[in-house]
């Protein structure tokens, strides 16, 4: 067995690939700083492309990678595959992208923790043999055939052959552990995807027994853990990644459509511990930082989520919106509409004008017009400024991307936290499209399912129109007070139309 | 006059007949021929008169020698003042008469068309506006002519009530740079609305004119000296002094005192709206006007409303016939007194020989009641210091405590994994710090494309795929080259999207 050795030593990384990924992560690290700024952004995605680009190369030109032809083919229709779907999305399909790309990562955690599994049972004679050699050195038929299957072994194997026993029961357990953040992430996504596309209902659905179904599959993916350590059989595995493909199925099910958001920076951190466990599990230290940094990316941006709809995350998680404590508070009056020379006339009127986008923006693609009108507002001498709650929309930042489609300049666009105290001396607010994220329940009735969470404070200013489809609730299905307030005017109708038809009349 | 033209022609429709004392509408400007016009029956004197009617509608209250003309069940309705009359009540009781105070008509929504004391209030507001510019013997606007420079006048209404805010608008219209005052902080708000300046106290406590149905409270001593203090400041640039402050059932409070008079310039003017009730002016002399001996002039009528006699006699006669109206709910002529109407009941201060004042409180409050405002407590410097320090220790401790938790588990991981692992979980580690540190960084508006480039970057997944893709196992092959076909679509997806993305982002 000398000859392993010389084997393992000819075909572990060489320091030019060490260096190579060690570039590489540093140039990760910048992409993801770089995005700080509008401008520094730019700039940092090639940095990531470049990272990109040199990590796989490093990769490829490995010792001991084998079937270069097959990879050749493979990145090239991928990368075909991604460009066209890149260039094809419109931008208010975003979210069911990132959710769509999710899975990919998910189910390639998945096929990579099955061939760690696969290149390890396949080895497994050659570790008896390691273990107890005096038991094979009697079976010369044996030897012959460990010998000439040797020689067809590639750099993987090699490399799991040099592990010593205690390595291998912690490569078992970083495969397991890389296959089910894989699952759940691919089939979570899946849903995701589904809900976003409206191809699955929205509305939080769950499986009798709720939860408890989830904790019931954690915990014997637990069991199957220990027996996978004790008998190393492949159908610990795979009944392990079933159960994993209902946890993340049922989960995302669990969550209504308002929350999806978190849910997919969510699933966005998942698919990062999913490439750090595989990292483990293959020995690779620019897989464990890259996917640490997309993990902990994640974490964060589901947190930040979080805090601005003033929820726990382990609620969201765990799905839908909490149970009310008392009955909501009683609505008084009614909706009152308005015509598009109505909104006109007030539009002319004011001076200050603030819009809040909504979901119901993407939905009607609106942005053009939004934007068109506020050209026009401003090339009139008033002042327009957008009001972005940190969770409209379906996807964190949603609003602002669909804004910069629509070439709205970035300087008018504001924060909650920005903007929120400007209402008061506001005198025309266009809510567009949104309504959890403007309902005054929040902060007046104690009872409402959304009560503390933040919102931004429209009702202060001295007049507002809601653009809206028709009398129906927002997708959390909470009556909105703001509707009924003496100051609000609701214009329904569909959000392009309406701000269309109020285009040839701001003079 | 209670009654006009007007108002017995609306009277007559609930069935009403209505009768007049001869020359009673002379000063209204109304003839005894214009109220016959109207179906109204012309008395020669007061005593026929009152042998023949129900009702007897009435401005002032009645003297002794009227009362004596009343008879049992008749239904008087007239100012009355049962606070300062109690005298008078006992008569009206000892004739049976059944007395409803104009005066006394609660100040809730539904009566608002009866109060006759807001619509008596309008007027004298206004008109100590036009009684003060009679006697002030300047310009209330300023003005830049050829000829100089005239300044403004300086108006001072002291008491936000109807009358106060009435003298507010009419002061503010004429020009004056007008300043008010009111003990409720509350009516500041009204105050600013009609374009005066709220004179702003400096009090801790304060309390709530909605809790006595709109009118204000006796203050505390403190309060009044900081109040009267802050007039005595005042007093020498004040050119005109409205006060209309007037607490229900006492005598007005004195809040212009000699000194302030003496403190003002000559030619400088006093109304006090107050003077029936002995004034809120030291030195006011009720129905007379008098000029102190450093020229200010002080006026003390009490009989504004009759000065516009035409006007207050339209809107007291409405007040009388709205009230009739609902006296009257089968609108057939008949009288009927309901004591279980709030607003009936609580103007109601004589019936069926008791006396019925004071009424109890309304079942309906005027107001609705102001919500105590949370005042965040200020903390002083130490206290600060103080809750900066606790918190910084709360933080400690909950960093060195998870520091420690995340040690101990380090260590345990240690202890039993192989040194390869741990070799590799330091590497973990520290990118999961870099990563937290650098994402804060990240500005709200960019999340959507950070999500996107966290996403192709997640396809580093791929480098798996390729060390595996080598393997002589066919099943492993495939698995590994299907993994590199997506993790590509991902990265270049990914990628391609950001900066789609990011290209859109432009300055204005």
């Amino acid at each position: 067995m000398a000859n392993l050795e010389q084997m393992v030593s000819h075909i572990s990384e060489p320091g030019i690939v060490i260096a190579a990924y060690i570039v590489a992560a540093v140039l990760f690290i910048l992409c993801l700083g770089g995005l700080s700024g509008q401008e520094s952004a730019k700039r940092a995605v090639w940095y990531g492309i470049a990272g990109m680009a040199i990590a796989v190369a490093a990769a490829v030109f490995t010792p001991g990678v084998g079937n270069l032809w097959l990879i050749a083919a493979m990145l090239v229709i991928g990368l075909i595959l991604g460009y066209i779907v890149a260039v094809r999305v419109q931008m208010t399909e975003m979210p069911q992208l990132v959710a769509a790309l999710h899975s990919f990562v998910g189910l390639a955690a998945v096929f990579i923790g099955f061939n760690t599994h696969f290149e390890l049972a396949r080895l497994s004679d050659f570790f008896a043999l390691m273990h107890n050699p005096a038991a094979a050195m009697g079976n010369p038929d044996l030897l012959l055939q460990l010998n000439q299957q040797m020689e067809g072994l590639t750099g993987f194997a090699v490399k799991l052959l040099s592990k010593s026993p205690a390595e291998i029961n912690i490569l078992m357990v970083e495969t397991f552990l890389g296959v089910f953040i894989g699952a759940v992430t691919f089939t979570g996504s899946v849903i995701a995807f589904g809900k976003l596309a409206g191809k699955v209902d929205g509305k939080a659905k769950k499986l009798p027994g709720g939860h408890f179904l989830n904790a019931a599959a954690a915990i014997l993916s637990v069991v199957l853990l220990v027996v996978y350590l004790q008998t190393g059989a492949f159908w610990a595995l795979a009944v392990m990644t079933v159960l994993a493909f209902f946890i993340g199925y049922h989960l995302i099910m669990g969550i209504g459509g308002a929350d999806m958001p978190v849910v997919v920076s969510m699933l966005n951190s998942y698919s990062g511990w999913a490439a750090a466990a595989i990292g483990f599990s293959l020995g690779n230290d620019l897989l464990i930082v890259t996917g640490a940094l997309v993990g902990s990316s994640g974490a964060i941006l589901s947190y930040i989520m979080c805090k601005a709809m003033n929820r726990s995350f382990i609620s969201v998680i765990l799905g839908g919106f909490g149970g009310t404590t008392g009955p909501a508070m009683e609505i008084e009056g009614e909706q009152i509409a308005i015509d598009a020379e109505g909104v006109a006339a007030a539009l002319n009127d004011a001076s200050s004008v603030i819009i809040v986008p909504g979901y119901g923006m993407a939905v009607a693609q609106a942005q053009g017009a939004v934007s068109e009108l506020t050209r026009r507002l401003r090339s009139r001498g008033k002042e327009v400024r957008f009001a972005i709650h940190p969770v409209a929309g379906r996807l964190p930042g949603h609003m602002n991307v669909l804004l910069a489609e629509a070439k709205v300049p970035y300087d008018i666009v504001l924060e909650m936290d920005e903007i929120n105290e400007d209402f008061p001396e506001t005198d025309v607010v266009i809510v567009i499209g949104s309504n959890d994220i403007v309902n005054p329940a929040a902060q007046e009735d104690p009872n409402s399912p959304i009560a503390g969470m933040p919102v931004l404070e429209v009702w202060k200013a001295k007049q507002v129109f809601v653009s809206k489809r028709g009398q129906g609730t927002g997708y959390s299905g909470i009556e909105n007070p703001l509707f009924y307030k003496e100051n609000t005017r609701m214009f329904y109708g569909d959000a392009k139309d309406s701000i269309n038809a109020l285009l040839p009349m701001i003079e | 006059m209670a009654l006009t033209p007007d108002s017995a022609r609306q009277l007559g429709k609930l069935g009403h007949t209505c009768s007049v004392v001869s020359g009673a509408g002379l000063k209204a400007g109304i003839s005894d021929a214009a109220y016959a016009e109207a179906g109204v029956t012309v008395y020669p004197d007061a005593q026929s008169l009152c042998a023949e009617v129900d009702v007897i509608a009435k401005v002032r209250p009645p003297t002794s020698d009227e009362v004596k003309l009343f008879r049992n069940g008749q239904t008087l309705i007239s100012f009355i003042y049962p606070a300062q009359n109690s005298e008078l009540l006992e008569e009206l009781k000892a004739r049976g008469v059944t007395t409803i105070a104009m005066d006394m008509v609660p100040r809730i929504s539904r009566a608002q068309k009866m109060d006759a004391l807001s619509s008596m209030a309008n007027i004298a507001g206004y008109r100590a506006v036009i009684e003060a510019g009679n006697n002030f013997g300047r310009f209330f606007t300023g003005q830049v002519t050829a000829a100089g420079k005239i300044p403004p006048a300086k108006v001072l209404v002291v008491g936000a009530g109807v009358a106060g805010l009435a003298a507010i608008g009419t002061s503010v219209s004429l020009g004056a740079i007008t300043y008010a005052f009111d003990v409720r902080p509350e009516v500041a708000e009204q105050i600013e609305s009609m374009g005066a300046e709220f004179v702003f106290l400096e009090f801790e406590q304060t309390q709530d004119g909605a809790a006595t149905g709109g009118y204000a409270a006796p203050s505390s001593p403190e309060f009044r000296e900081k109040q009267l203090a802050k007039f005595r400041e005042l007093a020498p640039d004040i050119d005109i002094v409205i006060t209309t402050a007037l607490i229900p059932g006492r005598p007005a409070p004195v809040l212009w005192t000699t000194d302030m008079v003496e403190a003002m310039k000559p030619g400088s003017v006093i109304v006090d709206l107050a003077a029936e009730r002995g004034g809120n002016c030291e030195l006011t002399r009720p129905d007379e006007k008098i000029v102190t001996d450093n020229g200010v002039t002080i006026v003390g009528y009490t009989d504004f409303p009759s000065r516009m006699a035409a006007q207050s006699s339209m809107l007291y006669a409405n007040n009388v016939r709205h009230f009739i109206f609902d006296l009257t709910p089968g609108k057939d002529g008949v009288i009927v007194q309901n004591m279980e109407d709030d607003v009936i009941r609580g103007s109601t201060v004589t019936h069926a020989g008791d006396i019925t004042f004071p009424p109890p409180p309304p079942k309906v409050k005027a107001i609705a009641a102001a919500k105590p405002k949370e005042k965040p407590k200020e903390l002083t410097l130490e206290e600060k210091r103080a809750k900066e320090a606790a918190d910084f220790r709360q933080a400690t401790r909950m960093q060195v405590s998870l520091l420690g938790i995340g040690t101990v588990l380090m260590l345990l991981a240690g202890y039993y994994a192989p040194p390869s692992f741990m070799a590799h979980f330091v590497v973990f580690m520290l990118a999961c710090f870099v990563g937290f540190q650098v994402i804060w960084n990240v500005s709200h508006s960019l999340h959507t494309p950070l999500m996107a480039v966290t996403n192709a970057v997640s396809g580093i997944i791929i480098l798996g795929a390729v060390a595996q893709i080598g393997s002589s196992s066919w099943l492993v092959a495939i698995l590994g080259a299907i993994s590199v076909l997506i993790a590509a679509i991902n990265i270049g997806g990914g990628f391609l999207v950001t900066r789609r993305m990011l290209a859109m982002f432009q300055k204005s």
